[in-house]
């Protein structure tokens, strides 16, 4: 049955492919996808920009003592972010603050305007979280050279262990700090992936009659999860990127 | 599960433009996507990094220096109750005091009075017994003198009656002998 | 019955990687769990580690998802 679900050619059991809303088609027409072409990806980028400005600057323009409700997610969520950066990544970090708190306010807002139905979902895609993680993964470790040189390596040198098995943790420390990137950005792309595909997979067995009770329920009850995972992963996006950060800002271990 | 039907048309031509079958590897579209993104992180971070963010900080400063004045405020306003507790819980003290005082006093001045009042009550009492007794005294010695002038008129009569004569000398005497005895 | 025989392998590994994600299903129970049982015995020191709790899951279910992804992989991509 997915056999021929997957490719189209002999529609079998389901009525739609689950990965089918996964597929950047541009907007306007026009042949293929240019790298300046208008996508459905390229519209719900500009989606989620304009939510975070209903959020962070209309939202606060009242500037009010006692915050109105906007407000006070906005400030919620600043808060949040602040506290984070401050506790997992070291009080220096602060100065980082804007460019985790960009990254924490486009990742949850992304991954919730993507549970909105027929949206596309930006970060369930590995190009976009592949880009976020190397732009953590190379900014994290510039800035662990530029602030301690190459005493940026003593990351890699475990001094606490006895001496006979430093180089292999060595080599395992080196292994895991190039894995850091991929896990980030998989992570991230494939929970949002995992549930949007699952939804649809429900979704599909709602048009048999007989169990489309059951898979209806079963879709609200996995909408609920994914809204939690969307806020996890973003959580966990943003305090792996605390915790490389306070690797670079001090490498000692 | 293949007894549906489908409107297969246009959804096959759909699922055949997605030739690789997931369309996160279809790589055609990356290039795209990844400018598309550094674009969108960019305003972003200049919308929060210039409006958003200084406004949120700034607000949340000012909410802390209020709450702090407030704070401060509200412990003025508690340091001057508790003085005020102080100072009522003092009047009250000395309130206290006097009316114990006066009570005190008044309890004295009235012991002082019933005193006085019992010691002339105890004088008049015993003027009064005293009189009394006087009176009962000369009751009772009236009473036996008149006693004895009977017993002696008695007893002459009665030895007359019997008749014999006697010097009344003799019966008086034997009378007041018989009364003392 | 129709495909090849490279077909039925695909879906039987599919199928086979498909279990690493209940390895990670138990791995992130068991940070969860212990995590709970740790907070219950000494709950005041809970709300400092949920960041430690977070990290640990993440970890956790990063190599699930890994054996997902291969799956897609083999699904779809190969």
């Amino acid at each position: 049955m997915a056999t021929e679900a997957a490719h189209g050619g002999e529609d079998g059991g389901l009525v739609f492919h689950p990965m089918d809303q996964f597929i950047v088609k541009p907007l306007f027409g026009g042949d293929g996808v240019h790298w300046y072409t208008i996508t459905n990806a390229t519209l719900w980028m500009a989606l989620t920009v304009l939510a975070i400005v209903a959020l962070m600057v209309l939202g606060t323009s009242g500037r009010n003592r006692i915050p109105s409700r906007m407000q006070s997610v906005a400030e919620m969520a600043y808060g949040f972010i602040y506290k984070m950066v401050e506790d997992v990544a070291g009080k220096d970090a602060i100065r980082y603050f804007p460019y985790i708190f960009t990254l924490f306010m486009f990742i949850v807002t992304a991954n919730l305007l993507g549970l909105v139905p027929t949206a596309f979902t930006v970060t369930s895609h590995f190009a976009a979280t592949i880009l976020l993680a190397l732009a953590v993964f190379l900014s994290v470790t510039i800035l662990g050279f530029v602030l301690h040189g190459g005493q940026f390596l003593g990351l890699f040198w475990v001094s606490s262990a006895p001496l006979a098995v430093r180089p292999l943790l060595a080599l395992i420390e080196v292994i895991s700090y190039f894995v850091r990137p991929v896990s980030h950005s998989i992570r991230l792309a494939g929970n949002m992936m995992a549930g949007h595909a699952v939804i649809k997979v429900f979704a599909g067995f709602a048009a048999i009659a007989a169990v489309s009770p059951i898979s209806i329920i079963a879709i609200a009850g996995m909408y609920g999860l994914e809204l939690l995972v969307a806020f996890i992963q973003a959580y966990v996006f943003t305090i792996l990127t605390c915790v490389y950060l306070k690797d670079a800002l001090h490498p000692a271990h | 599960m293949a007894t549906e039907t489908h409107e297969a048309a246009g959804h096959a031509a759909d699922a055949a433009a997605a030739a690789p079958g997931m369309p996160q590897l279809d790589f055609s579209t990356w290039g795209n996507q990844i400018f598309w993104l550094i674009v969108t992180l960019v305003v972003i971070y200049l919308v929060l990094s210039r409006v958003a963010l200084p406004r949120v900080g700034s607000v949340l400063a000012d909410r802390a220096g209020a709450i702090a004045n407030d704070i401060a405020a509200a412990e003025d306003l508690k340091q001057k109750a508790k003085e005020a507790e102080a100072a009522y819980d003092k009047a009250l003290a000395d309130a206290r005091t006097e009316a114990a005082n006066i009570v005190a006093a008044t309890k004295a001045e009235i012991q002082a009075d019933l005193a006085e009042a019992t010691v002339r009550a105890d004088a008049e009492i015993s003027a009064k017994v005293a009189e009394g007794e006087k009176a009962i005294a000369e009751i009772r010695a009236g009473a036996l003198e008149a006693a004895e002038t009977v017993a002696k008129d008695t007893a002459a009569e009665i030895v007359a009656a019997f008749g014999f004569t006697a010097a009344p000398d003799a019966i008086d005497s034997a009378v007041t002998e018989k009364l003392k005895g | 019955m129709e495909g090849d025989i490279a077909e039925l392998g695909k879906y039987i590994g599919v199928g086979l990687t498909a279990i690493g994600m209940g390895g990670a299903a138990m791995g992130v129970g068991n940070v969860a769990g212990n995590f709970l049982s740790g907070a219950l015995r000494n709950p005041s020191a809970a709300a400092s580690q949920t960041a430690t709790l977070f990290i640990g899951m993440a970890f956790a279910e990063a190599l699930g998802i890994f054996s997902f992804l291969v799956a897609l992989l083999l699904m779809f991509a190969v």
